[in-house]
């Protein structure tokens, strides 16, 4: 590993003149299924074409909810497994997905912030030896292993740092374990830091305080982050840009404010229908949900994945053949048949979410009938 | 951890569990220190002359707490205490000799034996020497009359059979006998002086180098003897370090590697794990005594022998399924997951991370299985395939069975060892429990 | 159990027709308090939580964690663990004190009668080997000893109410997604036709789409059945799907009670003002604000107001701890609004 600067001036080691840290192309990772320990019985689809660049000092958030392969997604930038297909470079390194010791390396450039911060700590351990574990393994200089404790702890505001040493995680309240676990992926200086779910096992008040601290460690130090979460109401406090991944592909990609004023891909306007904001009125409506389940990674749905519970499908396009991915808008990525500019021109997005809301006042309507 | 062992405190089992593990580590580093273990064994062998002023089977000397009568310590009479040696030349170059060995004997019963034991200083036989005995009430009887002696002379004068039909019963019983004539059975010991007298004549040349007279007693020592006259202690005393060594050896050896073992299949997963499975499951159904006692018959009985076999045959046990258990629950969890991502290696996790984690819950196993080796090294020895050269507290049980203890009513030889048996696995079996109940908050009842 | 006798009959039937009627709130919580036994002293989960609920409202509990809502359900329910220190107060039930009743008594005629718990997480403890179906019937069948083709039925009607296909009746557990568990557990809940449903975190684990899609469930059964709600969760945002009246626990006591309009708007208490303020907002530009410092102790609890060390607006009579006053039609535990 190259002996960096300290943390708070980071030196551009690699010569391309593009800012861009991560670049994924056509990524797929499969998990081969065995029937009886040998027999063949097909594939996990967990990842299957994912495409995108991460510039260094950005921030993305990655939303999706259960089974749709984020989880997989985010092992694999962690290096922490293979990948069955694709590309992937970091920092200007061209990385073999499939290599073991390519995986290792970027194990060592990218930082782990996990959802549970107490499971996240070893209980037998005190802060001291949490610490210098990553610094151990990665055989940092003895003499600096102090030194980047010492800075770490500062950072994430855990101090006076001598009354954190010899703690250990039960001591802590649940928004400093966190903090500790943060300190810990920013002792060897990644440039890049993945965080599945990091406040939503913290309490609402909390969450602000740690959400705040990590954007100011990621513009401090330049730092790129990509945040793995399904609560969207929280995404405009991580990060400028938002991925939306629906079964293994991820269907839209935007900057937060156009994904909140204008979400293209109908299960991203599924989703944001269904996410409340605390308010009373929310108990005399009912919420327009799609029908259906998120698709087996098994066996996913012919064409797009999402052609099942959409209300929006074309017959004979949506489930026959996956769409690519079309730019409706700059910097606004959608994979959904509606916006193919061959087809004629898209739906306005108002119709979508207007149709929605109707048949949701409908409901309401419905219900209050019954009431009287 | 510490916290938890603090807790320990509150349970009144384990302190006296404690308690009574402490008395035996404390008597096993007294007995290592005060007995050496090479004098132990010599004395175990019993070579000639060892234990010669020991009763054979006699019982402990608090016994006689729990019956009415005192009952008759061995008393030893020699020239250089109360015994009394004459020396009168008479010419021809021979000497007239006479040895007074007196006691007392104050005791309720009979002694067990009688022995006289005499040395000189010519090999040869010369001289010639006779016998006396005087009672209390003045009977003077003769024992011996005008008998050449060896060097190194043992008279055994229970065993005197001419003794036995002119006293018409026992030679240790009738000397002592207050009224012979009285059926056998009715017989009491007469209370007051005695004196054994040896006279005769010997060359000039021949000194009498050492007399003793032991009175055999009914009861000796702390603990009683066996059949070899050997001391009980030795035996029970040498028993506490070589049962604990074992059982703890034992116990950390099969236990530790099955732990580990565990810990690397669980993480590996896949063919090892299998292969782990399938050797457990064969050595499960092994018959562990079984192979032991077939090794101790026609291999060797040495106790690393039996201790190395018997840790080898309990490292794939019933618990390599239960630490595998718990492993895999713990494989999944977060923090092994972000070790993986700061790089830690594979063995790095499991020791480091993944072993830790699970070994206070695995204390209280340690503990409790201690027990189990300690009475297996017991049960061999019992079967008689125990270490011919140890004294353990099976050899002791062994010994007694094979000698018909019970049967002759040397209860002290059988129930002494067991005794300790028990005491030990009870110690071991509060502070294990306890331990269980602080470790896996689990099993509190609050 | 004696079977078959008028007066089981006649309690079965009532069930499914019905609970009787009874005017007046349909729970009444006078001064409830719940303290735990623990190795390093007593842990005041509860204190003297007072409130009503009328008949067909829902009520939500919100507060972070620690603060007691878990502990108030169990309370209610009389699901106490064994180092229990005190259990004090009063509950009404459509009018029946429940502490005057024996742990028996409780057991059969209210518990999973009147009232029934919907807790947190509990589609894990689906039992593996029986049909989903019959588990849900269970309640009737043992408690209610109703016929099996009766109980069926009933699950049958329950199943449609939340929104599972009548097929799902013969299936297994694992055989169902996380979100047909837990609405299979709410159904179970709904089966005996209680009068009052307390809901602990029902969809915390659940994905978006899936809770909104509870949630929708359970605004139907509400105006269908005509029951009472208590929904427990620390997720502010989903709170207010089911929310009538909101109830703000913080440190085990009762801090603010006020109807779902004023609460979410402009809630009274300032610990609710900072958490209201503490919430992200999809839909508004706002910018989140966080409570600095940590909810005090449950086992040594300050003698004051024990929002008071992080309090925004304390003055010195916040060293007492104050009452719970009225203002208007709601209820705050607050001195600024000692006038009333």
């Amino acid at each position: 590993m190259e002996n960096r600067a300290p943390l708070s001036v980071i030196s551009r080691v690699d010569e391309t003149d593009s800012r861009t840290l991560l670049s994924m192309q056509d990524v797929r990772v499969w998990f081969e299924l065995k029937k009886w320990g040998f027999l063949k019985a097909g594939f996990v689809r967990a990842v299957d074409g994912v495409s995108f660049k991460l510039d260094q000092g950005q921030a993305l958030t990655i939303v999706g909810e259960s089974g749709s392969g984020k989880t997989t997604l985010l092992r694999m930038i962690l290096g922490l497994c293979q990948l069955t297909e694709g590309q992937i470079e970091f920092a200007g390194r061209n990385l073999d997905g499939q290599k073991s010791k390519d995986l290792a390396w970027l194990r060592s450039q990218v930082g782990f912030v996990q959802q549970d911060p107490y499971g996240a700590l070893a209980s037998f351990m005190d802060v001291h030896r949490i610490l210098i574990e990553p610094l151990i393994i990665n055989r940092v200089r003895r003499e600096e292993h102090e030194q980047r404790i010492r800075e770490a702890l500062e950072e994430v505001r855990l101090i006076p740092v001598d009354d954190f040493l010899t703690k250990y995680p039960h001591m802590l309240s649940g928004g400093q374990q966190q903090r500790l676990v943060i300190a810990r992926a920013l002792l060897l200086r990644p440039r890049l830091i993945v965080a599945d779910e990091p406040v939503s096992m913290l309490d609402a008040s909390v969450r602000v305080e740690i959400l705040e601290m990590m954007r100011g460690i990621q513009k401090n130090h330049d730092l790129s982050v990509i945040y793995i979460t399904h609560d969207l109401s929280s995404v405009r406090y991580f990060s400028e840009r938002v991925f939306v991944m629906y079964a293994a592909k991820l269907v839209e990609k935007a900057d937060v404010r156009e994904i909140v004023q204008n979400p293209l891909h109908p299960y991203t306007q599924a989703l944001l229908a269904a996410i409340p904001d605390p308010d009373a009125k929310n108990a005399a409506e009912l919420k327009a949900v799609p029908p259906g389940e998120p698709p087996s990674l098994i066996n996913p749905p012919n064409g797009c994945r999402f052609h099942p519970r959409c209300p929006h499908k074309i017959e004979g396009r949506c489930d026959v053949d996956e769409p690519p991915e079309f730019e409706p808008g700059p910097g606004h990525l959608v994979e959904c048949w509606l916006y193919d500019p061959e087809a004629g021109a898209p739906p306005a997005q108002t119709t979508m979410t207007d149709r929605a809301q109707a048949q949701a006042e409908r409901q309401t309507a419905e219900l209050q009938d019954r009431d009287n | 951890m510490k916290r938890q062992l603090r807790e320990l405190r509150r349970y009144p089992s384990a302190m006296l569990g404690l308690a009574i593990v402490a008395v035996f580590v404390f008597v096993s580093i007294y007995t290592v220190i005060a007995l050496p273990y090479s004098e132990a064994i010599r004395l175990w062998r019993a070579g000639p002359g060892v234990w010669e002023d020991y009763p054979r089977r006699a019982a402990p000397v608090w016994t006689d707490w729990f019956t009415s009568k005192k009952l008759p310590r061995t008393i030893i009479v020699t020239l250089e205490d109360a015994g009394t040696l004459t020396v009168q030349p008479i010419g021809d170059g021979m000497n007239r000799v006479e040895i007074v060995l007196p006691f007392q004997y104050a005791y309720d019963g009979f002694p067990k034996e009688l022995s006289l034991f005499t040395q000189k200083s010519m090999e040869a036989y010369s001289g010639q020497l006779s016998v006396y005995w005087r009672m209390p009430d003045g009977q003077m009887l003769t024992l011996q009359e005008n008998r050449a002696m060896r060097a190194t002379h043992s008279y055994r004068i229970s065993q005197d059979m001419d003794l036995r039909t002119q006293l018409g019963g026992t030679p240790h019983q009738g000397l002592f006998a207050r009224d012979r004539t009285l059926p056998l059975a009715e017989w009491q010991p007469l209370h007051g002086n005695y004196e054994l007298v040896v006279q005769g004549e010997l060359p000039e040349q021949a000194e009498i180098l050492s007399a003793k007279l032991v009175v055999f007693g009914q009861v000796h020592g702390p603990a009683g003897t066996d059949h070899l006259r050997r001391d009980l202690m030795v035996a029970l005393l040498w028993g506490t370090p070589i049962g604990l060594l074992f059982g703890v050896l034992a116990a950390i050896g099969a236990q530790a590697s099955t732990f580990v073992l565990a810990g690397i299949g669980t993480w590996f997963g896949g063919k090892l794990d299998a292969i782990f499975h399938r050797i457990t499951e064969v050595n499960m159904i092994l018959p562990g005594l079984a192979i032991l006692i077939i090794v101790g018959h026609f291999y060797s009985r040495s106790i690393w022998v039996m201790l190395g076999l018997v840790i080898a045959l309990n490292v794939f046990s019933a618990s390599m399924k239960t630490y595998r258990a718990m492993f895999l629950q713990l494989r999944e969890a977060p923090y092994i997951e972000a070790a993986q991502a700061y790089g830690a290696g594979n063995f790095r996790i499991i020791f480091r991370y993944l072993l830790p984690r699970i070994l206070p819950t695995l204390l209280p196993q340690f503990v409790i299985i201690v027990p189990s080796f300690v009475f297996l090294e017991a049960s061999l020895a019992v079967l008689g395939l125990g270490d011919p050269t140890l004294p353990t507290w099976g050899k002791v049980i062994y010994d007694a069975r094979v000698n018909d203890a019970l049967l002759m009513r040397d209860f002290h030889w059988i129930v002494q060892p067991s005794a300790l048996l028990m005491l030990i696995g009870l110690g071991f079996a509060l502070v294990g429990f306890a331990l269980d109940r602080v470790f896996n908050p689990r099993l509190r009842t609050l | 159990m004696i079977k078959g006798t008028d007066r089981q009959r006649g309690r079965a039937g009532a069930a499914i027709r019905g609970t009787s009627r009874h005017v007046g709130p349909v729970l009444k919580v006078e001064d409830l308090s719940l303290y735990f036994r623990a190795s390093v002293g007593v842990v005041r989960a509860v204190e003297g939580v007072s409130f009503e609920l009328q008949r067909g409202r829902s009520l939500t509990i919100v507060g972070e964690s620690g603060c007691g809502k878990t502990s108030l359900a169990k309370a209610i329910l009389r699901l106490l663990p064994r180092n229990i220190h005190t259990y004090k107060g009063r509950v009404f039930l459509n009018g029946t004190d429940l502490m005057t009743l024996s742990d028996e008594r409780f057991r059969q005629d209210i518990r999973w009668k009147e009232m029934s718990l919907v807790s947190q997480a509990a589609m894990n403890s689906l039992n593996p080997v029986l049909k989903v179906g019959y588990q849900v019937a269970e309640p009737l069948l043992i408690n209610h000893n109703m016929e099996k083709k009766a109980a069926f039925e009933r699950a049958r009607e329950v199943f449609k109410a939340v929104g599972i296909p009548a097929a799902f009746l013969d299936r297994y557990a694992f055989e169902l997604s996380g979100g047909m568990r837990q609405r299979a557990i709410i159904a179970m809940a709904l089966i005996t036709n209680p009068s009052l449903v307390i809901l602990d975190e029902p969809t915390s684990a659940l994905d978006v789409l899936t809770q909104a899609n509870i949630m929708n469930a359970l605004k139907k059964i509400k105006r269908e059945f005509d029951l009472s709600f208590i929904l427990i969760t620390h997720d502010i945002a989903t709170s207010s799907e089911l929310a009538d009246e909101v109830l703000c626990m913080y440190a085990g006591q009762l801090v603010e009670h006020s109807k779902a309009e004023r609460f979410y708007r402009e809630p009274l208490h300032p610990y609710a003002q900072k958490l209201m303020a503490s919430v992200p907002t999809l839909h508004t530009e706002k910018k989140p604000e966080f409570i600095a410092g940590q909810p005090p102790s449950l086992l040594n609890p300050p003698s004051g107001c024990r929002f008071a060390l992080r309090c925004h607006r304390r003055f010195e009579r916040c060293e007492e701890d104050p009452p719970l006053f009225q203002h208007g039609d709601e209820t705050v535990k607050c001195w600024l609004y000692e006038k009333g």
